[in-house]
């Protein structure tokens, strides 16, 4: 939970000469590890290169033959690459994951921007207001990152349904906001609480208000923060498929409910399947992959949500 | 008015009213603030109130409120208000369909978590002074990134079979073949076999966590202590046993705990590898079943109330440790 806290204090002094001595010790790495360790991570990855390959494979080749054999038919000359699998993926009248691509969307975006902004608001009023009871209540906001998100699902969509929104892309928004507050409220607060006192103090003797502290002093400080939770919620919520299941329809069904469901009604298609799937997990790669720093950072500090 | 609620089907009007929800809410944060800012001088409970009101309120009504409600429906049965008491309790420890998903559920717990903590440990010891590090642990990390329905279907296709005499299509029947075996129906086979093939898909998600966290608690030993013990001549094995280990077991507490708490409430990967068929349900996806497929709202709350009263002892001794791995640092 506050992991965050330590990742992100600096470096230690000692961290220099650390760092020398892991150099000279890498000189002398053991070559066994170092061929032993690329060989596990082959390993990991080979089931994910697997589905990879045979996603760029004629319909009849996945289902007569097995993906490894590509390699030798590359060599003989005789391979053959489709992109007619992610066609029919993407626009086939049966599977059409174009429309559920743009919903993974939709349901993303939202739902990570709506609880930054109420979290950096709650965050800054618990860490720089003083009012009574603040102390016990920030307690109470942090003790809520224990509900597992399950406990809540009945009730909330008895409460949609009564409002009328059940079933909208506003009853996932408002769900995942209120999944993502506490942690959010805490992690900012933890940053926020860093932020040298001085600093605050010194805009207020020139006449700025909290709203001008939190715009002027706050904000461009919290960038780091704002980034790892925000990669973080993105990730969580395209690769959410409880809240989207239960809370959504067909309107508002995102890529993980349509591959789950393709996945059961058309268990044997795996040129759709292998293609589908690597729809919904290009985004989340990418993202992975350019912003991993800050991933990292938000995963180890949200380790516990949900 | 219906627009704003549903958009219309195409694209277009549906990203149209994700820019206007992401506009709702930041003006309306903005506007509170302009309120707050409005007097010259505000009681503090205002300003407070203005600062958090928001927050407070969607918390109680989208997380508090609902939580306790659920445990309330527990003692009610299916969608009436006849109070049964703990009736539904003794069904999910008493019949013998919720014996196997509890049965299954401690199986995960006790396993899963181990198994990936273990990797995770050899993994991060062993890149530590390997010349690939990097690329090595990109790549053993990268299942985090995707989602849990994305790795089952990787491993539903490692899994995949074929009869025998046919070209297999599944890597780990045609390993089998290889060697001279026949193949299987892998997640067909009989309890808790086919459950320890569906763990695995969360121990190779799992492995990358437990190795990212443990490399930087490694990276994080002092190098006079490891340095001390190489003078008095421990190397290799000993090395690892004596001087590593004792150094991360807080780390290593947090890792195990953290994906045990991970564990109880993953439903994802059972519900698309055999949708919790052949005795492989999990209390997670039961849940599930319980309160959207058999419209058992009682049933579903006393489950979803005993995964809550299950995760709770572990969240206390995880935050324990994770406090003691920050005084350490």
């Amino acid at each position: 939970m506050s992991a965050e806290a330590t990742t992100t204090k600096p470096a230690r002094p000692a961290s220099d000469i650390n760092g020398r001595a892991r150099k000279a010790r890498k000189a002398l790495s053991n070559p066994w590890a170092s061929t032993l360790a690329i060989v596990i991570a082959i390993l990991w990855t080979l089931p994910t290169v697997g589905l990879l390959v045979t996603s760029f494979r004629p319909e009849f080749d996945i289902k007569t033959s097995g993906w490894w054999t590509v390699f030798g038919q590359a060599a003989s000359g005789e391979g053959v690459v489709t992109f007619k699998n992610y066609e029919e993926a993407l626009f086939g009248s049966s599977t059409n994951m174009f429309d559920f691509f743009v919903n993974s969307f939709v349901v993303t975006l939202p739902a990570v921007f709506i609880p930054i902004s109420i979290a950096l608001l709650a965050a800054y009023g618990f860490a720089w207001i003083e009012f009574k009871g603040r102390d016990i209540l920030f307690v109470a906001v942090f003790a809520l990152q224990i509900v597992p998100i399950q406990i809540t699902l009945v009730p909330l969509l008895t409460g949609y349904v009564s409002l009328g929104i059940n079933g909208t892309f506003w009853a996932i928004w408002l769900s995942h906001s209120a999944f993502a507050l506490p942690l959010a409220i805490f992690l900012l607060h933890n940053f926020m609480k860093e932020v040298p006192r001085s600093l605050v103090e010194a805009a207020r003797v020139d006449g700025a208000g909290h709203v001008k502290i939190f715009f002027q002093v706050m904000l461009p400080l919290l960038t780091p923060a704002i980034a790892a939770f925000g990669i973080f919620q993105f990730l969580w919520v395209w690769n959410d498929l409880l809240v989207a299941l239960v809370m959504g329809d067909l309107r508002t069904f995102p890529l993980t409910v349509r591959i789950a469901e393709l996945a059961g009604s058309r268990g044997g298609d795996w040129h759709v399947l292998s293609a589908g799937a690597f729809i919904s997990m290009v985004v989340p790669v990418i993202v992975f992959l350019a912003l991993q720093r800050y991933f990292v950072r938000g995963m180890l500090a949200g380790a516990v949500k949900g | 008015m219906d627009w704003l609620l549903h958009a219309g089907d195409d694209p277009v009007q549906k990203l149209l009213l994700m820019l206007i929800a992401i506009a709702l809410f930041v003006g309306l944060m903005a506007v509170i603030l302009f309120v707050v800012d409005r007097p010259r001088n505000p009681p503090r409970w205002f300003v407070g109130f203005g600062f958090i009101g928001v927050a407070l309120l969607l918390l109680t009504l989208g997380l508090l409120y609902p939580a306790v409600s659920t445990i309330g429906k527990s003692f009610l049965r299916r969608n009436s208000d006849d109070f049964i008491g703990l009736d539904n309790y003794v069904r999910a420890f008493t019949e013998p369909q919720f014996l196997i998903v509890l049965g299954n559920t401690a199986l995960w717990v006790l396993v899963a978590p181990l198994i990936a903590t273990f990797f995770g440990l050899v993994y991060a010891y062993l890149v530590d002074r390997s010349r690939f590090e990097k690329v090595a642990k990109g790549l053993v990390f990268l299942p985090m990134a995707v989602s849990m329905v994305g790795a089952s279907l990787i491993w539903k296709f490692v899994y995949d079979f074929k009869p025998a005499g046919v070209d297999q299509t599944g890597l780990l029947n045609q390993f089998l073949v290889w060697l001279g075996g026949e193949p299987q129906q892998f997640l067909l086979l009989d309890r808790p076999w086919n459950t320890f093939l569906i763990m695995n898909v969360f121990i190779w998600i799992q492995t990358g966590f437990a190795m990212t966290l443990l490399s930087a608690s490694i990276k994080a030993i002092p190098t006079d202590i490891v340095e001390a013990a190489k003078l008095d001549g421990v190397s290799g094995f000993g090395m690892f046993w004596r001087i590593t280990i004792p150094s991360i077991r807080p780390a290593l507490v947090v890792v195990l705990t953290t994906i045990a708490m991970t564990t109880l409430k993953t439903f994802d990967i059972v519900r698309t590898m055999t949708a919790g068929k052949f005795d492989t349900s999990i209390v997670a996806l039961e849940f599930y079943e319980q309160g959207f497929r058999q419209q058992d709202a009682g049933m579903a709350a006393a489950l979803a109330v005993l995964l809550f009263v299950i995760v709770i002892p572990v969240i206390v001794y995880n935050v324990r440790q994770m406090r003691k791995v920050e005084e350490i640092r």
